[in-house]
This record gives structure tokens, C-alpha cells and sequence, in this order.
């Protein structure tokens, strides 16, 4: 069927920051299908220049509000990387637990209060808490347990206030953290009602065979440094990032576009998932079997589900690390510093995949360099890619203009992009 | 909106976001618990970031991030005149934030270092108040969720909210928490408003002055204790410069 289409969304919505997706179609034939970034830029690399390493973390974890405990710490951990710093065990073990609460609430915050929605056929979580009170209270549970997770290991949910280069400032609380405890037994029926509902959802049929790149480790599920694994084969070492990014700017957008082996790669939960499953939790395994995500899974839209696996693993994990912490005498949380010239990158996974800082010291411990590459960043390419491949799959089936335009805003939202984090 | 004693009319709401990270519109969503009973207080008609919802007949408007692009300033003035009162949100709208730490290099040269020379544009960074008029501020990086939930609930109810006047250093002494100059830092809970609960302090983190000035602050006695103790004149300047809030004060 010959037939024209024009689809042109500016500032999607139920998404951080502020992208634009544009479909043009005439005659039948596929004129463009673009993602397009028009955040307004902030220069952090500038902004961090001069500053002192101490301070550094607290200014880069506000390069996101969503995931700034992960900022924090990549930046934590180029430093300490690069002024031979070793947090001790304690330390390590209460970031760990950060990262956990961060990805619960952000994946809470994703999956419940922008993508199911969609599936829902609501404009957002407000009219779905009338229609759906059980699944979004499910939800909000989640996120508030992740948020208290945040709280109790770093003293705030977002912009933490005692992660510090060499460990942390201020130890958690033992009874706050035997609370916490409770609280995740308590919440993992919360758990189920989500998996229950993800589990009928109709996820849209759609693969483009794409390049997966994430940290991996071979020992644990990544979250806080390791090796830089792609699903093509390549590995490299955390500092050796800049073959795994090859960052590129392009006319139409603030925020970069990067690549691998091939012209896109994938970063986030599908990404930790297909390069890393093995090291899930026992109960994740069980749940990714029934969801039906096995690696390598090529479908983006499942993206939403390899994030639900994963909460399964942190409540899971959760619950050990606080037992280890519970058992551990926590007077040890610090190791103090001299002030030293070096280089060295800091690699986390943030909830929305590999977040790599490269940071370079002077004598006095100032920053002199830095480089962050966001995990949207690398992204941005895949993101564009499917869109192409999308649209021309949706002609093929006889899709019309609405259902077209839904599916491009959903796919867009299954990456979780955290737009203004990228266009940092 | 009934309730079994009074009633109220719901806020006509809309939320906005320019230069930031989108970390204070979050705190909207969070404190899950009451999370429905905020939301029962605010009939949503705009809020990108949760629903796509679009509706221009707003009253009330929270306005997010500093600005640093000419359609910013555009979009802003077009908010400034539906909107009945417009509340600065958070510190980047209330003082320009970290982003002001840009303003230090020539627009030109972040362009060439972040972009390669491609033609992106950027102003330097400016808070609302140096755009339009601003009706009430809440500072905080980010906002306190707690003192936004009671700014709104005054909102409701035609009352007149004000912030605490007093400083950072009154909330952290009800903490019982060991003050941070006898530890050897410097830390601006002495000048800074309170309201956020000191919760850097009480994380043994020092304060970096999110909230701007107390009302009536004694800044020469600052600096003097600053002197008196020893601690390093650099890392003052580069506590107060952290997010544009002591422009006012000056550090010789």
C-alpha cells in the first residue's frame, strides 16, 4: 500500500529530559525515522576543572537526579584509581548496597511510573493509581524500599551526602539497617504482583541484531568496576574505555552519539543481562525463565523486563550484603589520602547501563581532565538505528499513523534514556 | 476536594524543567507513603517527566534548572504570563546552581572543549529571578520533599509560607551531631538557611550553602572564624562559589 506519514514528537514525555522523535514517510517508502536530542548542554568536563578531588563526587553526582549515586561513585573511583587509593571493605560493601537501592528506584521509578502506562493505555501513573491501585502501590512500595536503601548507606536518595573519595564519610546505622532488612522481606510480594503483571503484558515483537556492552567480572553481577565486555567478543580493561565509546557528535543533537564493532551498541539492563546472567540470583534466574528473557535477547522492549530480573537480584542481594554489614564491625569506613598526580577511569553500572569517568589529578589532587560518558550516550545510536527498523517493520505489518507513533514512543521509553544525564 | 471539615480547591499545577538535572521535579515522586495524598492536592495539568498530559491552563508553576539557551528564555516568559504564581524550584532556579561553575570560562571556550567545534549554543548560566519575576523560592539541591509538601498545602490553603530565616547550624545542633570546624572543616551551616534538616552535616559531610543565605547572616564573623582556625582560604572560596548561592558575599 503506497501511503504518506508524518510523525514528528517534540519533548516526549515520560521520559528524563527532552528528546525528539521524527518518522517521515511518502509514497510508502521510509524518507526518515530519527532520535534526536535537544537537551540544553551543561559542561560538566569544564565545570570540574580546577576542583578539588574531595569535592569532585558531589559535583558530578549532579549530572543526574536520577542516578547520582552512580556519578558519585564512578567518580570515587577514578579518583581512588587514580591517586592509588583503597577504600576499606566495609566501604565497598555499603557502595555496593547504594548501587542496589539507586537501581530499584530508578527501575521502580521506569517500569511503573513511565512504561506501564503504556501498556496500560493511561497517559501516566496518576490515572493508573484509579485504575490500577494494587499494581502501583506493587510499585510504589518498590521505590520507596529503594529510596530507603539510598538513604540508609549514603544519607539521602538523590545527590548522596557520605560517599567520599577513600570510603565514606559516615558509617550506616545498624538498626536502621536491620529496618531495612524487615522492610525487604515485607516488600517481596511487591515483587510478585509486578512480575505477575509484566508477566501478561504483549510485548511488541521487534529484534535488530545489535552489540551488547557491559562491565563483567566472572565472579559476580556487575555494578561497581571490572572489565568492559561487549556481546561481539571485544574485552577490554576499565581504563582501555575509549575503544569501547569512540565517541562522535552529530548535527542534529546535543547529546553524542558512540560505537563498538558495529555502528550501534546497546548499553543498560539487557546489556548486564546478555553479557553476565549466569551471576544473577537464584530467584532472578527463576523469574527471567518465566518472563520468558533468555540471552541474547535482541528485543529491546524487553529491556523492561531484564530491569524487573534485576530487582528480583538486588532485593535478593540486598539482604546478604546488610547481613555481611550487620556482621561487620563498622569503625573502619576510611582511609585517609595524600594528594597525588595520576589518570585513571572509574566504570559503574548505573541503572541505565556502563557510566565510565575518566579523571586526571595534579600534585594537589585537583582535577585537571575529565571525560564522562553516559550510558544514554551510547544509546543514542541504537536508539536511532531501531527507530529506522521499527518504523519500516510497522509499514510492512499495515500498522497505521497512531499505532506507529506509539510504538516508536515506547521503544524509545524501554531504553529508560536519561536525557539530560547524557547531554551532561 | 472534600474533606470532613474543610474543603479546598486543588491547585492548578504544571512543572517545568530547563538547565539541570531533573533531581528536585523527582523529590515530587518520592516520600512513596503520601505520595496519593500530595497528588489529591494538585490538579496535574502539565508534568512532562510523568504524564503526557498537556494542558496550558495552569495557575500554579514550579519552574526547575537555570537558563542557558535563548528558547529557554522564550518558553520561560510564556510561563511567566499564565502562570498566577511561580515558584523558583530548587537551587539551580533559585541562584543559577552548579551550572554557574560554567560561567567561569568564556562560552566559546566549554563549546570548543565538550563539542569539537560544532555550532551548539550556550549562554552563560542565569537564575529565574534575573528573567522574570519569581513568587516564591524553594532552594535546596535537591528540595527538601517534607518542606515542599507544607509550601503546597499553604498553597492550598491562601496562606502565606516562608522559609526557615535561621541557619544550617540551629537544625544540625538539634541533631546533637559534632560540629564540623572542631574537626578541622570548613563548613557553611553557619550562614546558610536551614529547612534541609542538615542532612549533609549529619552525614559528617560539611555544608556547601545549597540554600543560600540565612536571613541576617554575620559574614565578616564567618570569615574571621575561618581565619581564626587556620583552615584553608581555597577551599572556601571554592565552598562558597559550589553553587552560585553566596554571589552576594564575596570572599576577599
Amino acid at each position: 500500500m503506497k501511503r504518506d506519514c508524518s510523525i514528528d514528537i517534540r519533548h516526549l514525555t515520560r521520559v528524563e529530559g527532552h528528546g525528539n522523535i521524527r518518522i517521515t514517510v511518502s509514497g510508502g517508502k521510509l524518507l526518515e525515522a530519527s532520535w534526536a536530542v535537544v537537551e540544553t548542554p551543561r559542561f560538566f568536563e569544564v565545570m570540574v576543572k580546577g576542583m578539588s578531588a574531595e569535592r569532585v563526587p558531589f559535583l558530578t553526582s549532579r549530572i543526574c537526579g536520577i542516578c547520582s549515586i552512580s556519578h558519585a561513585l564512578a567518580s570515587i573511583r577514578a579518583l581512588e584509581r587514580a591517586m592509588l587509593i583503597a577504600p576499606p571493605p566495609a566501604a565497598e560493601t555499603t557502595r555496593l548496597l547504594a548501587m542496589h537501592g539507586e537501581t530499584l528506584q530508578s527501575h521502580a521509578l521506569h517500569l511503573f511510573f513511565l512504561a506501564a502506562p503504556d501498556f496500560a493505555g493511561t497517559s501516566g501513573v496518576l490515572p493508573l493509581l484509579e485504575s490500577q491501585p494494587e499494581l502501583v502501590r506493587a510499585g510504589l512500595r518498590l521505590k520507596e524500599l529503594g529510596n530507603e536503601i539510598s538513604t540508609v548507606t549514603t544519607g539521602r536518595c538523590t545527590h548522596p551526602v557520605s560517599l567520599v573519595v577513600g570510603g565514606l564519610s559516615k558509617a550506616p546505622d545498624k538498626i536502621r539497617l536491620q529496618q531495612l532488612l524487615d522492610m525487604i522481606g515485607e516488600r517481596k510480594s511487591a515483587l510478585g504482583t509486578a512480575c505477575n503483571f509484566f508477566g501478561t503484558l504483549d510485548i511488541p515483537r521487534f529484534e535488530r541484531e545489535t552489540e551488547f556492552i557491559s562491565l563483567h567480572n566472572g565472579a559476580t553481577y556487575p555494578f561497581i568496576g571490572g572489565d568492559l565486555l561487549s556481546t561481539d567478543g571485544v574485552r577490554k580493561e576499565e581504563n582501555d574505555y575509549l575503544p569501547m565509546t569512540n565517541e562522535y557528535v552529530t548535527e542534529f543533537s546535543t547529546s553524542k552519539f558512540t560505537r563498538c564493532s558495529r555502528e550501534s551498541s546497546a548499553a543498560g539492563a539487557l546489556a548486564r543481562f546478555n553479557n553476565n546472567s549466569g551471576f544473577l540470583h537464584p530467584e532472578a534466574k527463576k523469574a527471567a525463565q518465566k518472563l520468558g528473557l533468555r540471552p541474547i535477547c535482541h528485543n529491546p522492549f524487553m529491556c523492561n523486563i531484564a530491569q524487573l530480573v534485576e530487582c528480583v537480584h538486588i532485593l535478593h542481594d540486598a539482604e546478604t550484603l546488610i547481613q555481611k554489614l550487620l556482621d561487620t564491625d563498622l569503625t573502619d569506613i576510611r582511609t585517609p589520602f595524600a594528594p597525588k598526580a595520576g589518570t585513571a577511569t572509574g566504570a559503574v553500572e548505573a541503572p541505565r547501563g556502563i557510566l565510565y569517568h575518566h579523571m586526571e589529578t595534579d600534585e594537589e589532587g585537583k582535577v585537571v581532565k575529565a571525560d564522562c560518558i553516559i550510558p544514554t550516550t551510547q544509546n543514542n545510536a541504537n536508539i536511532h538505528n531501531d527507530l529506522q527498523a521499527l518504523a519500516r517493520q510497522a509499514l510492512e505489518e499495515g500498522k497505521n499513523d497512531r499505532e506507529i507513533e506509539k510504538l516508536a514512543e515506547m521503544l524509545v521509553r524501554s531504553y529508560d534514556p536519561c536525557i539530560s544525564c547524557s547531554v551532561h | 476536594m472534600k474533606n470532613p471539615v474543610y474543603t479546598f480547591e486543588k491547585l492548578k499545577f504544571a512543572s517545568f524543567e530547563f538547565t539541570c538535572c531533573e533531581g528536585c521535579q523527582l523529590q515530587l515522586a518520592n516520600r512513596e507513603a503520601s505520595l496519593a495524598e500530595f497528588f489529591s492536592l494538585l490538579d496535574v495539568r502539565t508534568f512532562r517527566e510523568i504524564s503526557s498530559e498537556k494542558h496550558d491552563d495552569y495557575d500554579v508553576a514550579f519552574v526547575e534548572g537555570s537558563i542557558s539557551r535563548s528558547d529557554e528564555i522564550e518558553r520561560l516568559l510564556a510561563i511567566r504570563r499564565q502562570a498566577k504564581t511561580l515558584v523558583a524550584f530548587g537551587t539551580c532556579a533559585c541562584f543559577g546552581g552548579v551550572n554557574s561553575l560554567k560561567n567561569r570560562y568564556p562560552v566559546e571556550e566549554c563549546i570548543a572543549e565538550v563539542y569539537d567545534g560544532l555550532p551548539v549554543e550556550s549562554l552563560p548560566v542565569r537564575k529565574i529571578s534575573d528573567i522574570v519575576k519569581v513568587d516564591f523560592s524553594i532552594p535546596g539541591c535537591p528540595v527538601a520533599k517534607k518542606e515542599v509538601e507544607w509550601i503546597v498545602v499553604n498553597l492550598v490553603t491562601g496562606s502565606l509560607a516562608t522559609l526557615p530565616k535561621y541557619p544550617v547550624c540551629v537544625e544540625c545542633k538539634e541533631q546533637l551531631n559534632t560540629c564540623l570546624f572542631d574537626l578541622g572543616e570548613i563548613c557553611l551551616g553557619p550562614i546558610t538557611r536551614a529547612g534541609c534538616d542538615a542532612v549533609c552535616t549529619t552525614g559528617k559531610t560539611p555544608c556547601l550553602g545549597c540554600r543560600g543565605p540565612a536571613d541576617d547572616i554575620n559574614f565578616p564573623a564567618f570569615l574571621e572564624l575561618v581565619e581564626k582556625r587556620g583552615l584553608s582560604r581555597r577551599d572556601l572560596k571554592e565552598k562558597l562559589g559550589f553553587y552560585n548561592a553566596f554571589e552576594a558575599y564575596p570572599c576577599p
